[in-house]
């Protein structure tokens, strides 16, 4: 301690706190920089079946298609919360061998009374063929418009990378349409109420 | 270390608190804010223990019986944001502020006047915290907070104004325990007494060192998460969104980021109230005083990069599951470590069991049973059937209600001598310790077995095949609930009067630490240890 002890305890003070400050700016810095690693991180690893953006070039692929592995692509289809639209894939399933481009095609039709402009997210399962399900063209990289009852086969065209591994044999594409308007979202509206329950039975529930 | 400056003769009207409410408005005193904080924390565990009892009667019978699912859904909600941020760090920081002064021998807190901010600022958040129920019974204001206290998007981007309001009292408990701990760590770090090296400090000042350093790093990314929420719900970004790229797996990453560590914030302040009142009452020095140092640390670190063990389901790589799984796995290590520490403690010591020890020992038995359960659920296999089931519910309970509320009842009860200068009935705290402690396991325990029979939890409903556990459960939700209008009679007969407190009213309390709190009397003097004192 100096011959003015208050002072110099006061300095070391503001000096422990400007540190923790620093620490405190620095972590809710890392919260918002967790945005891009973490986008980062699942499109280097596949995780999340994020696809999008990934297109390789393909002539090596189809250079060696192996005509002794089947496998089995699912195709699936999902609207995200009240998007009025029919979504669904012309085919069920496809058996393709990996190496071969196959082209499937989705129906989608609006059946709102006003114009909607949606974007499909992808989805793989299982998350590990991720990086070696290729799309050469796809309807999910662009956001689709329909006007009202206005219907439409979207393509989609891809093809699966003879190195993946051995165990794996069917592989889930889906998809979601998400209405690109996210201030329609229900914030003020009523939530349906439960009716059902179990004991539906019993007298007089109070609701 | 007041900022007033005045000349040497004239202090003597800053003896004594002023008068009115001015004392408490203003007050930079350490003692009356550690006061405030605790009746803050008080009053948010009645409103906090009214929702969970709500909930339990509730539950007491399948089908919707007094509240509606939303609603129910928004009990759960705030009864964990209540209890978590109105309880038990309230009451821990103000034990900090009470203790960690007069315990070093510092004359106050390093920065007084932050810690007036930082106590008034949890009112305000708590009427933000009640607001956002209560708008719900507004019309047009949208659906009530079902969310839970995690506040997962999509459903926390689609829920109605009260989110909002949720996000900002979120925004103003974390402000205010970062402005708590800054406090807590600059006076550990620069105000102890000559003669107090770190490795002599009592361990509750070690325990509220990591937990302020813990607080620091991880209340910022819980900030950070929310305020991302709000931007979502209002100005068209997507951090949370699929559709616009975004990804809400990413919101349960940074909040569990905050979620876990928060863990050890809530339950270090009780471990450092144990490496007291165990000692004390064996009349024994504390076993491996180093050692239990270093394992807060170890646990302070691994706290840290293990929380992804709440996500299991969400579909990580293997690597990720088994690295998450292995960390998680280990913490018990330094965990076990510190309760045989506290076993070897009392081993061979002349033991009594006032109502702190006896708290002391019931957290040791029922926080160890927590433990078995945690590692249950840390391997991911089995975690995946007792995911969101009564089986996490029950673990978390015996965690968090013998790990950080049992530890600060025997905090109360060990330091209410010294903060009122009377002794509390020692009889009716005995009661209290067996009315509550009966009580809660009476309800936590029967629901390990709803919860591995499959009972899935935040739901308001369930099947008839969980009745007899759920009305076991409710019965003792009721009476642990009751129990603590005995606690609250005790603490208020105690503040009026009764046996005078010595000094050191417990034999055994400077046994192994220097112990500064007890060379002051009881109740200690508003300004207390003005010149630094001699510690030998």
């Amino acid at each position: 301690m100096s011959n003015n002890p208050q002072q110099s305890s006061q300095q070391q003070n503001a000096k422990t706190v400007r540190l923790m400050l620093l620490i405190v700016i620095g972590m809710f810095g890392f919260g918002f920089a967790m945005v891009p690693l973490y986008d980062l991180l699942c499109s280097v690893t596949g995780l999340n079946g994020s696809t999008t953006g990934r297109i390789q070039d393909v002539s090596q692929l189809t250079g060696r298609v192996d005509y002794n592995r089947v496998i089995t692509v699912e195709f699936d289809a999902t609207n995200n919360a009240d998007l009025p639209w029919e979504f669904r894939p012309t085919i069920k399933k496809l058996d393709v061998h990996p190496g071969e481009i196959k082209e499937v095609s989705y129906f989608v039709k609006n059946n709102a009374s006003h114009a909607i402009v949606a974007q499909a997210i992808p989805g793989i399962t299982p998350w590990q063929a991720t990086s070696h399900f290729n799309k050469t063209e796809c309807f999910c990289f662009i956001q689709q418009k329909l006007e009202p009852g206005e219907g439409k086969e979207m393509a989609l065209r891809f093809v699966i990378d003879p190195d993946l591994p051995k165990e794996y044999k069917t592989i889930t594409l889906s998809y979601t349409f998400m209405d690109t308007d996210r201030s329609k979202l229900k914030q003020n509206g009523e939530m349906p109420k439960l009716q059902t329950s179990v004991t539906g039975n019993l007298p007089n529930n109070n609701i | 270390m007041s900022a007033v400056i005045h000349e040497a003769h004239d202090d003597g009207h800053h003896d004594g608190p002023p008068a009115g409410f001015k004392r408490w408005l203003y007050s930079t005193n350490h003692k009356d804010i550690g006061t405030m904080y605790l009746i803050f924390a008080l009053v948010m565990l009645f409103l906090g223990g009214a929702m969970a009892m709500l909930i339990r009667v509730e539950l007491f019978m399948p089908g919707l019986q007094i509240v509606e699912p939303d609603f129910y859904n928004n009990l759960v909600t705030d009864h964990a944001l209540i209890m978590v941020f109105g309880l038990v760090m309230p009451a821990a920081a103000g034990m900090a502020n009470w203790m960690i002064p007069m315990m070093i021998g510092a004359p106050d807190m390093a920065l007084p006047r932050m810690n007036n901010m930082s106590f008034w600022l949890l009112p305000a958040a708590a009427i933000l915290l009640v607001s956002s129920m209560a708008v719900q019974f507004i019309p047009g204001t949208g659906v009530p907070v079902n969310t839970g206290w995690t506040l997962y998007p999509p459903l926390s981007v689609q829920t109605g104004l009260g989110m909002d309001l949720l996000i900002f009292s979120v925004h103003l408990l974390g402000i205010s325990s970062i402005m708590a701990s800054i406090n807590i760590v600059t006076t550990i770090l620069n105000m102890r007494a000559p003669g107090m090296p770190l490795m002599k400090m009592p361990l509750f000042v070690w325990a509220w060192l990591f937990t302020g350093l813990l607080l620091i790093i991880i209340m910022p990314v819980l900030a950070g998460g929310v305020t991302m929420l709000l931007f979502d719900r209002h100005f068209g970004t997507s951090f949370f969104d699929a559709a616009g790229g975004g990804d809400p797996v990413l919101f349960q990453h940074l909040f569990w980021f905050f979620g876990h560590p928060e863990v050890y914030v809530l339950l270090l302040p009780s471990i450092g109230v144990l490496g007291l009142v165990i000692p004390t009452f064996s009349r024994k020095p504390l076993f491996g005083y180093k050692p239990l140092v270093f394992f807060m640390g170890f646990l302070f670190a691994l706290g840290l990069v293990v929380w992804a063990h709440h996500q299991y389901t969400i579909g990580m790589s293997l690597g990720a599951t088994t690295y998450f799984m292995i960390g998680t796995i280990l913490i018990s290590i330094p965990v076990g470590l510190m309760i045989f520490n506290f076993i070897f403690t009392m081993w061979r010591g002349s033991m009594t069991f006032e109502t702190p020890m006896l708290f002391a020992i019931a957290i040791i038995l029922m926080f160890s049973f927590a433990g078995v359960t945690g590692v249950m659920l840390a391997v991911v296999p089995a975690d995946l059937q007792y995911h969101d089931t009564y089986f996490v519910v029950a673990h978390f309970h015996y965690a968090l209600i013998p790990g950080a509320v049992f530890g600060l009842y025997a905090g109360v009860f060990y330091w209410l001598p010294k903060w009122t200068g009377h002794m509390y009935n020692e009889t009716h705290g005995k009661i209290f310790f067996w009315w509550t402690t009966l009580s809660f396991n009476l309800t936590f325990f029967p629901q390990h077995f709803s919860g591995l029979a499959g009972m899935p939890r935040r739901i308001v409903d369930y099947n008839i095949q969980y009745i007899e556990f759920n009305q076991i459960s409710s019965i003792g939700g009721i009476l642990f609930g009751l129990s603590h209008l005995l606690f609250l009679y005790i603490i208020i007969k105690t503040v009026k009067g009764g046996e005078k407190a010595t000094d050191k009213p417990w034999e055994g309390a400077q046994i192994g630490t220097p112990g500064l709190e007890w060379t002051l009397p009881s109740p200690p003097p508003f300004h207390s240890f003005t010149t630094p004192p001699q510690i030998k």
